[in-house]
């Protein structure tokens, strides 16, 4: 059985910036226990001689060329933002992290 | 503000303990467009105005690796001695943080595009130190923040911060160094010396601006303390974006400092990370290390691998320019100049016009007096560059037509006031504002004969072998010329006139 | 006059390239009939009538100045709203973009527009393609048009609705994990997730990157052809994007319309996919149509994917993965909603985990949380790297069948159109709904849903399932030609034919609206 906790999960909402309720919290370990219970048998034939696949098809260096393309004008850019100031986006204050 | 912690003095903490050092040097490549999207890569335009949805992180934007980005990044790798991954991927490095667009950094992790790599360098000692590269890696660089209201633009107290996501995915390398020990007290030298030696091998290969003071080589220092005699690593700090090769020396300094003087104290290190603050000398503690360094990674799914062929790579190796340290050596050797004269041209950053002057076919050391003397004194009067005002090419022609006697040093410095307002080439400003040297030896011969005449001593004492007395006759004809003669044919005439046999032409 | 809501795309192709209908009345008829059926059905998000009307008249004065025009031209679609458009709002069915209008086209959109199709309006789906109900939009589910107390299939049940509803005969899905297919066999529709490559990613909003694949959704294999022929195609703005250069779909799906297109084709059962959990009706409707293979001279055979048992598994932990970074940008900073926190002090910090809190719904907040879970320092191998391990084996299993076989077939969904409600209180019951069609894109390989009957029990349609190998998307559209030629012939009409008539559809007809 797994080993979820509120805990963990309200570390995991943290990571993951989602504002959740204790409520939320509580159902959210039950569900993801059991998803993890149940997600975990992966681990059954993912034996070390089988290589992982990241991508469905094996391509490698796909490259674009160094050459200006049009960016969007400044209007379209800003076109969704919920807050601005002249130009630029605006943000509430930034905790002091880096 | 932050306040100065409690310092030890450094002699003495360098007697307590031993410092060790790491750091991480971010470049910013200097590609026409971005890591992953065609915008323009430019330094200064209006916010916002180089965005598209891929760098702007909008819903459905996806990215696209430029070559270019990619070359330089393996020429970098080159460059310090790497060895070049057989596959390399990006990887996203998950966190929040409203510069970075996508709320996760496209960045490498497992398979970095470059590693085990070595650099030495040289300290003013002449000790030298090599340094081991861990890796060097490609990423996307974040948008700039604004901080607003609160104290003069800093984070903490402002009420609101403003994004321009020009520089958002910006192609960066990150240069990580393996732990360097043995440092000593040359540590801060050591920092300063490492980061100016990346600076000037990204500068010779051309991948980047490599302008400090505009972000394009970024520098975070960590630094920790071992007691002596002790072989248990001290905790370590990581001093961020220290922008100036001062600072690199300063902020090193300044945490052994600190370290040792709260460690001696009984108290211990935090791993954090510290910013620097360059108006008052000291760092700051930010944010601790804690689970939040979670950064999830793990393959970007929506890029490839990158796979350089051996071919690809030795390709570019046949690019390398010499490295930057061997090419000083054999410049300094080739002009023959003593560590004073090079090191002049070296700090006064005259490496590159001072080697285009000499292969145009100037002198070394009269390229060298041009460039470090009236050209240099110019260019600090008007507060710019020496190599801004003329071409190496200018300065090379300038200096054939003092050798072959068209002009004396007077008015070489005429010509060049010409050559810097514009007024063409040393030969055009010679012949527009008829500078030239008279060289009609019949005026010269006149006026020599005339000076000889006036002091009948000095014609004695040439003719009884003191050659230097000369000198006066030569003053009298120059005086009588206006400076319009070259002062060695009027010497050469003087001795012959005087009956002497002329001498082998002195410098 | 002809009814032009219940023509093919392909037949309406025809009437505007020959002048019989112009592309407003074609278009007009379709906004009249989406008046009249959407309060039932909500198959969209946004109807842009007025831009619809105005491009279709540009459609047909550029088609009567002599103007050689694509083959698509004038033809009504419909565009799921994972897609960004530029005059459309683009939601993917969250609050959270609740009326953002993207500042550009996603490259499908583009070419669409390129081609001259004319652009409806934006259909329903599950929040950010999460689910396989469209329950999850924040905007209210899609009624199954065959069964309004029944839920459309998933994410894409907007488009698979619209287009079985005949509000559109075009509409583009995606398919992340059968968002195309199952919402195409649950409404008696086609669809198409092609070859993971072949259709360009750019524009439409990620839900797991790896797995996305924008596809056709239309009532004929051969409309999903023309479609394909549209869309699909190299696009260097997607760098997982094939460069091959592609056959035409539409030749393609012509050929399988010949006499003996079906004669000799090696066709795998896979044994995985055809047992214990698939209603009987859908078990029977399957047998019958093997049947009708082997008699037309297909060679049907049974092939074993022993690891597929693993996919659901591995699926599950990939997508929340992928989609827990895909969806970190939703930030309340450069688009969307901004939520301020009830209390406290307003940092960015807490903006941001406010608005997402708001503005995300439960099945999206719970797979972001397990895909964070699953890409945690300490889980990464154990979860991640062994679901991407997984993913090798079912490659590995697809290989071996198609050693032996051409092509590969199952049911698409294990039960036809659940009531809504049935399985929103269990999650895994949900995600396991979804075993026949994940498979395919853990393979990055192509596959079609098409119609092949009604279950008996229930009256309501069942669709069949066929995979091909990677860039043999072609053979799909050969094959699934034939095999639609082959039911219908043996029906006797096509399967929409049978659903029931929308009460609004009726009151439209009576007011005399026909064109
Ligand atoms: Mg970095
Ligand atoms: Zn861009």
């Amino acid at each position: 059985m797994s080993e979820i906790t509120a805990e963990q999960v309200a570390h995991l909402a943290n990571l993951a910036r989602i504002d959740l309720s204790s409520a939320e919290i509580d159902r959210l370990t039950i569900e993801l226990g059991q998803i993890v219970d149940s997600v975990a048998k992966v681990a059954e034939v993912a034996t070390p001689d089988v290589p992982a696949t990241s991508h469905p098809m094996p391509l490698t260096n796909v490259f674009r060329d160094d050459v200006v393309v049009p960016s969007l004008s400044v209007e379209q850019a800003l076109s969704g933002a919920p807050d601005r100031a002249g130009d630029k986006f605006r943000v509430p204050a930034i905790l002091d992290e880096e | 503000m932050a306040a100065k912690a409690e310092l030890m003095d450094y002699d003495k903490a360098l007697e307590l303990f031993e410092p060790v050092l790491g750091f991480e040097v971010h470049v910013e490549l200097n590609t026409k467009t971005k890591m992953f999207c065609g915008c323009a890569n430019e330094f200064g335009s209006g916010a916002n105005t180089n965005t598209c949805p891929t760098c702007l992180g909008l819903p459905g934007g996806l990215p696209q690796v430029n070559r270019q980005a990619i070359e330089s990044s393996i020429r970098l790798g080159l460059a310090l001695g790497c060895e070049i991954a057989e596959t390399s991927r990006f990887a996203r490095k998950n966190y929040f943080y409203p510069d970075t667009a996508k709320n996760f950094q496209t960045s490498q992790y497992d398979e970095p595009i470059a590693f085990n790599g070595q650099l030495t360098i040289e300290l003013e000692s002449g000790r030298q130190v090599t340094v081991d590269i861990e890796r060097a890696h490609m990423e996307d660089d974040a948008g700039k923040l604004t901080h607003m209201g609160g104290a003069a633009g800093r984070i903490q107290g402002a009420d609101y911060s403003l994004v321009d996501y020009n520089r958002g995915g910006v192609p960066l390398v990150e240069i990580v160094t393996q732990m360097i020990e043995g440092a000593e007290a040359d540590a801060p030298e050591i920092g300063k010396t490492y980061v100016a030696a990346i600076r000037e091998i990204v500068k010779a290969l051309g991948v980047s601006n490599a302008r400090m003071e505009e972000g394009n080589v970024r520098c975070d220092a960590n630094v920790s303390l071992r007691p002596r005699g002790s072989n248990i690593l001290g905790t370590r700090t990581e001093t961020k974006n220290v922008n100036s090769l001062r600072s690199v020396e300063r902020a090193v300094r300044y945490e052994i400092q600190r370290q040792a003087a709260l460690l001696t104290a009984g108290g211990t290190i935090t791993q954090e990370t510290r910013h620097w603050h360059e108006d008052t000398g000291v760092t700051s503690a930010g944010r601790p290390k804690s689970d939040a360094d979670d950064y999830r990674y793990f393959p970007e799914p929506d890029l490839v691998p990158v796979a350089p062929s051996r071919a690809w790579v030795e390709e570019l190796r046949a690019t390398l320019p010499e490295p930057p340290a061997a090419r000083r050596k054999r410049l300094q050797a080739d002009w023959g100049f003593v560590n004073l004269e090079f090191q002049d041209v070296v700090n006064s950053d005259l490496l590159d016009v001072l080697e285009a002057t000499i292969a145009a076919g100037a002198p070394a050391q009269a390229a060298r007096k041009w460039w470090t003397g009236e050209i240099a004194r110019l260019a600090n009067a008007t507060g710019v560059s020496a190599d801004s005002l003329v071409t190496p090419v200018q300065v090379a022609a300038l200096i054939e037509l003092i050798t072959d006697g068209t002009l004396t040093d007077r008015l070489a410095r005429q010509v060049l006031e010409g050559v810097i307002a514009g007024e063409g080439t040393p030969s055009e400003v010679v012949a527009s504002r008829g500078l030239a040297v008279v060289s009609d030896d019949g005026a010269l011969i006149a006026a020599i004969d005339q000076a000889l005449a006036s002091q009948p001593d000095v014609l004695a004492k040439i003719r009884d072998g003191k050659v230097q007395a000369a000198g006066a006759v030569i003053g009298a004809v120059m005086k009588a010329m206006r400076g319009q003669a070259d002062a060695a044919r009027v010497r050469e005439l003087v001795l012959e006139r005087a009956g002497t046999a002329p001498a082998e032409s002195a410098e | 006059m002809t009814n032009l809501i219940n023509q093919t795309a392909s037949a309406l192709a025809g009437l505007l390239a020959d002048g019989t209908v112009s592309s407003v009345d074609v278009t007009r008829a379709h906004l009249d009939h989406i008046d009249a059926v959407e309060p039932d059905v909500h198959a969209f998000l946004h109807v842009a009538s007025d831009a619809a009307l105005a491009t279709a008249a540009r459609v047909d004065a550029r088609r009567a100045a002599g103007e050689k025009l694509g083959p698509l031209a004038g033809v009504p679609i419909a565009i799921k709203d994972v897609l960004a458009t530029l005059d459309m709002p683009s939601t993917a069915g969250s609050k959270i973009l609740e009326g953002w209008i993207p500042p550009y086209d996603a490259t499908v959109v583009k070419r669409i527009r390129d081609a001259d199709l004319i652009p409806l309006g934006k259909t329903n789906m599950d929040e950010f393609a999460m689910g396989s109900s469209t329950e999850h939009s924040a905007y209210g589910p899609t009624h199954n048009p065959w069964d309004l107390d029944r839920i459309p299939g998933g994410s894409g049940g907007g488009s698979a609705a619209a287009v079985a509803a005949f509000e559109a005969p075009l509409a583009l899905g995606s398919d992340t994990g059968g968002s195309i297919r199952q919402p195409a066999a649950v409404t008696g529709s086609v669809g198409v997730k092609p070859t993971y490559g072949g259709v360009s990613r750019y524009g439409a909003i990620a839900l797991a990157s790896s797995l996305d694949q924008v596809g056709p959704v239309t009532r004929t294999v051969l409309d999903a052809a023309l479609l394909h022929d549209v869309i699909g195609g190299h696009d260097p703005l997607d760098s997982t994007s094939l460069t091959d250069v592609w056959p035409s779909m539409t030749a393609a799906a012509q050929a399988g319309l010949k006499d003996g297109a079906l004669k000799g084709v090696r066709v795998g059962v896979i044994k995985e996919l055809n047992g214990a959990g698939f209603q009987p009706g859908v078990k029977q409707r399957f047998e019958e149509t093997l049947a009708l293979l082997t008699a037309a001279g297909a060679i049907v055979s049974e092939v074993s994917a022993p690891n597929f048992e693993y996919a659901v598994s591995a699926y599950y932990l990939i997508l929340p993965a992928e989609a827990s970074s895909n969806l970190a940008r939703f930030d309340s900073v450069r688009f969307g909603i901004r939520v301020n926190p009830d209390d406290g002090p307003l940092t960015s910090e807490r903006v941001m985990a406010a608005t997402r809190d708001a503005g995300f719904g439960d099945e999206v907040k719970r797979r972001i949380i397990l895909g964070t879970y699953a890409l945690s320092a300490g889980y990464y191998d154990a979860y991640y790297g062994s679901a991407q391990k997984v993913r090798t084996l079912i490659q590995r299993d697809f290989a071996a069948a198609f050693d032996q076989v051409d092509l590969l077939v199952s049911p698409t969904a294990p039960t036809t159109a659940f009531k809504f409600g049935e399985k929103l209180a269990d999650p895994m019951a949900m995600y396991l709904n979804d075993i026949t069609t994940i498979p395919a894109n853990l393979a990055g390989i192509p596959g079609m849903s098409l119609p092949m009957g009604l279950a008996p029990e229930d009256g309501l349609p069942v669709g069949l399932q066929v995979m091909a190998p990677a860039r043999a998307d072609a053979r799909l559209y050969t094959f699934g030609a034939a095999v639609e030629q082959l039911l219908e012939a043996h029906w006797g009409h096509t399967l929409l034919s049978q659903a029931p008539a929308l009460a609004h559809t009726e009151m439209f007809a009576t007011e005399g609206g026909a064109v």
